[in-house]
């Protein structure tokens, strides 16, 4: 039987090669899936800078992160901020697994697609300081440069040899997600054969953290085990995270010309706005339903088909509330409630630009590896979110399709459907 | 503290150079200073120097910096 390397509509289908991460759980994929699927939690006390006048004190950082002990050199790990080696270390991980061989591949043809919500916030906040303190001559003339949020899509380009569309797509704690699907349709139509995307963050930072709290959106309770709880009744805001996933995708025709082996295909993307509110998702859930909708859609499913749904899932009561509503008005009542829903944050805390990466990648896996992992810390439903939340693993449970949703401040809202590779 | 070893801090600091290498004699381009490399290398020795390097042309090598700044000293 010859396999299908198009869909019905002509275009291309996208497969995952290679998968990359730096997370709150370590360094690589495999150690974000075990501690995902162990129901782990990685968040603790803030270790990155002194906390004794913040209202917050945990998040989710990569302790123990030495870029030079991953691939870098000293004069990179120096010059590069945190978000830049992130992306380079997760990509590094995603390029080897894919075994792309960038001397076999015409390089115009790869793309990169990988973002960053914030960017460089530690050398912004460095920037001004020595601005304040030493005037305009001394601020760093690298400085531009190495805070520019795209400069983790231009590295990646430059360390690659990757001359393909080079984008760094900014949509708040969507970016990930939002990179991913960009460049899926622009491999769906031929721009590009493979794309190296995702997403990287180093939020955990003094301006950052104080940003988010006095906003309101972060937990501020002092048990990390206890901070970041997605849809459980004693929710009540973020843990900020750090991190960076990065996905090697490429059309199925490219995939199995070079005799790669799909992990597993992203058969849907749906990517809406709620012109709501600056922070505030819309309560009625219609931007983010639309958006799932559209990724079940392009890939030819119906909500019943759903296996489950990695949720955004902050943990915010705001957020919570609306993607449970989203999830039942897009599957109806009943059926909305038996759909499992996990969202990893438990685990990590709330990665922000990388989120979306990082999920897709657990989302992919997990159907491909025919399983869900639990939203660790979830213990009492809460009222407002009626859905069928993952407490323990499941395994041994074949998918036609899961969906992961990603919500942006600013009403951006981003789904990606991934099924099995068959 | 000499010129040159003022240099060759700055130059092992900021990109992990050898020291060794970092002789009068040698090139700028055969030490791999690149144009970021060689405005981040300005900006801290005028910090380190108090000096004010200014635009000159044509500095090849190592010991070409040295003069330079040792002139405006």
């Amino acid at each position: 039987m010859s396999t299908n390397l198009r869909r019905p509509d002509g275009t291309h289908r996208v497969v995952i090669t290679g998968t990359g991460a730096v997370s709150p759980a370590g360094i690589g994929t495999e150690a974000l899936m075990e501690a995902v699927m162990d129901g782990a939690c990685c968040i603790g006390p803030i270790e990155r800078f002194d906390t004794g006048e913040y209202e917050v004190h945990n998040a989710g950082e990569v302790r123990g992160f030495d870029g030079t002990e991953h691939g870098l050199t000293k004069k990179e790990a120096r010059r590069f901020e945190r978000f830049v080696q992130y992306a380079i270390v997760a990509s590094d991980e995603a390029l080897a697994q894919a075994g792309l061989d960038m001397e076999a591949e015409d390089p115009t043809r790869v793309a990169i697609a990988f973002g960053t919500g914030i960017g460089g916030i530690d050398e912004l906040q460095s920037g001004f300081a020595t601005l304040e303190q030493k005037g305009p001559k001394r601020v760093s003339p690298l400085f531009v440069p190495t805070m520019i949020g795209n400069i983790a899509a231009g590295n990646l380009a430059i360390r690659y040899g990757m001359k393909g569309a080079c984008h760094n797509m900014v949509t708040a704690c969507a970016t990930g997600a939002h990179n991913i699907g960009c460049a899926l349709r622009d491999i769906r139509h031929g721009y590009a054969d493979v794309a190296l995307v995702g997403g990287a963050e180093e939020s955990v930072s003094p301006i950052c953290i104080a940003g988010f709290a006095n906003l309101g959106a972060l937990s501020k309770a002092e048990d990390p085990a206890a901070a970041s709880l997605p849809f459980d009744a004693r929710r009540a805001g973020f843990v900020a995270g750090e991190g960076a996933g990065a996905l090697v995708i490429e059309s199925l025709e490219h995939a199995l010309g070079r005799d790669a082996e799909p992990l597993a295909e992203i058969v849907g993307f749906g990517s809406t706005g709620d012109a709501y509110h600056m922070t505030a998702p819309d309560p009625s859930g219609d931007g983010v339903a639309r958006a799932m909708a559209d990724a079940l859609a392009e890939g030819g499913f119906s909500p019943a088909d759903i296996g489950h749904l990695n949720a955004h899932g902050t943990g915010t009561p705001a957020n919570d509330a609306t993607e449970s509503l989203a999830l039942r008005a897009l599957a109806g009542d009943e059926l909305g409630r038996r759909i499992p829903v996990t969202s990893i944050k438990g685990t990590t805390g709330h990665t922000l630009g990388a989120a979306g990466a990082l999920e897709a990648i657990v989302c992919a896996l997990s159907v491909a590896r025919d399983c869900v992992p639990p939203t660790a810390g979830f213990v009492e439903a809460a009222e407002d979110c009626p859905v069928n939340v993952v407490r323990e693993a499941i395994t041994g449970c074949p998918q036609k399709v899961a969906l992961s949703n990603s919500l942006g401040f600013g009403g951006h809202n981003a789904c990606l459907a991934f099924a099995p590779y068959r | 503290m000499a010129t040159i070893d003022t240099i060759r801090e700055v130059l092992v600091e900021n990109l992990d150079l050898d020291a060794d290498a970092i002789t009068e004699e040698a090139t700028l381009e055969s030490l791999g200073v690149d144009s970021l490399d060689m405005v981040e290398l300005i900006c801290d020795i005028e910090e380190k120097c108090g000096i004010d390097f200014g635009e000159p042309e044509g500095l090849a090598t190592v010991g070409d910096i040295a003069a330079h700044i040792d002139s405006l000293k």
